[in-house]
């Protein structure tokens, strides 16, 4: 581990507040949002207070202040996944960057190479987070074309033995997530990424779970589209990022139509801007893709390699110190190999909706419930689960913290 | 502890030994509610025979609140007419919209009372009505149904 954990949490303002009357903040719910540090706070205030004014238009110095200012967040996107700059468009967030693909597709003509018809398929998994899993189920409904998915074994892994029965000539998309948030799986993306070229498919990869965490690199992936959000990186609310490559974002129609994104325009036709002003219709949310600029300028300062290594330690003790509760299932890989550092799990028959309220009453703020995976919950056989994810700001002590009041829980629901 | 008001003993009563639970085949509505951002499930039969209630059974899964919730208002609203019932609802979820404001009125709601406590945990709210609002629903379709 190459940062002190306690010089981290001092650049994030929340954890100077106390909790449930005076309790120590553990926040183990990073999988849903992670807190800002300064850095991105102060941008997103700074653009407001010095630098507004509507991008790529207006004749004055605020107008080029703030499009210099957006433009430069998607220079940090783009270095930051190893993309190109015309290949990052800002949405309002991943489930929007998703939509937009599936639903650009929807738009393709015969002709286009993503016009689908009865005759394709789309291929999905059994863990999907409903953002990767309802748009190209919808899709499937508006084309005819048949969806299809890889199932996920008791291991928490995909089960890839009939890959190629699943990815066929067929096929048009197969959108995969990089590492579920549930299970904290991390896939295997080579096998599926090859295959899918294969056959001339494209590879949406959700990668909300994974760009916070680890070093991404699209081309080294190898994948055609990927989607994160930018809350989930210490960034802003509002602003998510889809990535695709340069000739498939040329090829793919536009989703939202309207100011910014044409090039000519009668009453009765329109042409399209190029890429990416094409996919970024109206006036952006700018002070909130400036934040997520400094956002991944504070992630890379710490280093991407730093903040995994980081969480591969914390995520074996925290394997460790859980199972050995009575009564715990971890509902994910048991072993720390290819997964990240969310851990799911059910605590004897006491609800997770119990289990969290308690825990809270500790100070310790975990997440419960199917966690908008709901497919994959009665995969594993679970009605729910408590979640807890961690961060860069998350140390062993939170862990411990969480023991003890997952122990706590057990005596006080066990009064009974 | 705060947490306390909100896990009342009676409902952790009600929890582990939940009544009226198991769905009785003879029903004039049946209704499913989930709470979506969580996941619990209550399937309720009920029977109205003349405007009364003579059945409510349910069955499901989910937080102690929830079920709890569900048991209660069984006991409840069973053998009271359909008029009766509604006045039950209502009062409850006055109760569950008081942010802690109110301790309830016993006159009506019985032991019910003691989900005041969970009006103060915004995020438990929806736990405690599930079952109340399939009952309304089912009520509601009770009235087409019964003469």
């Amino acid at each position: 581990m190459s940062f002190s954990v306690a010089q981290v949490r001092k650049d994030f303002p929340i954890f100077e507040r106390t909790i449930r009357d005076g309790k120590r903040l553990v926040y183990l719910d990073s999988g849903a949002t992670a807190q800002k540090p300064w850095a991105v706070i102060n941008a997103e205030s700074d653009f407001y207070s010095k630098h507004n004014a509507a991008v790529h238009r207006g004749a004055h110095q605020l107008a080029e202040e703030a499009t210099d200012a957006y433009e430069g967040a998607r220079e940090i996107v783009a270095q930051f996944i190893g993309g190109k700059e015309n290949e990052v468009i800002f949405t309002k967030s991943a489930t929007e960057s998703i939509n937009l693909v599936a639903y650009a597709m929807g738009n393709a003509e015969a002709g286009n190479r993503f016009a689908l018809t009865a005759s394709d398929s789309i291929v999905v998994t059994e863990m999907e987070h409903h953002a990767n899993l309802i748009p190209w189920q919808q899709l499937a409904k508006r084309t005819g074309a048949q969806l299809k998915w890889f199932k996920v074994g008791q291991d928490s892994r995909l089960d890839l033995s009939n890959i190629d029965e699943l990815i066929t000539t067929h096929t048009k998309v197969v959108a995969v997530t990089h590492q579920s948030n549930v299970l904290g799986t991390i896939n295997p993306l080579e096998a599926i990424v090859k295959r899918a070229h294969e056959v001339g498919a494209v590879v949406v990869l959700d990668a909300c779970q994974s760009v916070p965490h680890m070093s991404v690199d699209v081309l080294a992936l190898g994948v055609d589209f990927l989607a994160f959000s930018g809350h989930k990186a210490v960034g802003p609310t509002g602003v998510g990022v889809l990535w695709g490559k340069a000739e498939l974002l040329d090829e793919l129609p536009p989703f939202l139509t309207g100011g910014s994104m044409i090039e000519n325009v009668t009453m009765t036709t329109a042409t399209w801007a190029p890429v990416p002003q094409k996919f970024e219709a109206g006036v952006p949310n700018m002070a909130q893709a400036v934040g997520l600029g400094a956002a991944l300028n504070y992630l890379s300062q710490i280093g991407m390699d730093a903040v995994r290594a980081h969480e591969i330690e914390l995520t074996s003790y925290a394997l460790e110190k859980i199972s050995a509760i009575d009564g715990i299932r971890i509902v994910g890989p048991l072993e720390n190999v290819s997964r990240g550092a969310t851990v799911s799990f059910t605590l004897a028959d006491i609800h997770p909706h119990d289990v969290g309220q308690y825990v809270d009453s500790q100070g310790v703020a975990v997440r419960t419930g199917h966690h908008c995976a709901w497919p994959l919950a009665k995969v594993m056989n679970v009605p729910a689960t408590t979640r807890a994810s961690f961060y860069l700001y998350n140390d062993e002590q939170d862990v411990d913290a969480l023991v003890d009041a997952l122990l706590g829980a057990q005596k006080y629901f066990g009064r009974f | 502890m705060e947490l306390d008001s909100l896990y009342q003993e009676v409902i952790l009563d009600h929890y582990k030994h939940p009544q009226h639970k198991g769905l009785n085949p003879v029903f004039t509505a049946q209704v499913s509610h989930v709470n979506t951002s969580c996941g619990d499930e209550i399937t309720l039969n009920l029977n109205v025979e003349n405007n009364l209630i003579t059945s409510i059974t349910w069955d499901g899964q989910g937080c102690s609140i929830s079920q709890a919730s569900v048991s209660m208002l069984s006991d409840l609203v069973t053998d009271k007419t359909l008029e009766e019932a509604d006045a039950i609802v209502k009062s409850f979820s006055e109760l569950m919209a008081s942010k802690g404001t109110s301790s309830g009125d016993p006159e009506i709601l019985e032991d019910a009372v003691v989900f005041a406590g969970v009006s103060k945990f915004p995020g438990r709210v929806k736990c405690a009505l599930l079952g109340w609002m399939a009952f309304k629903d089912a009520a509601i379709q009770s009235q087409g149904e019964s003469k």
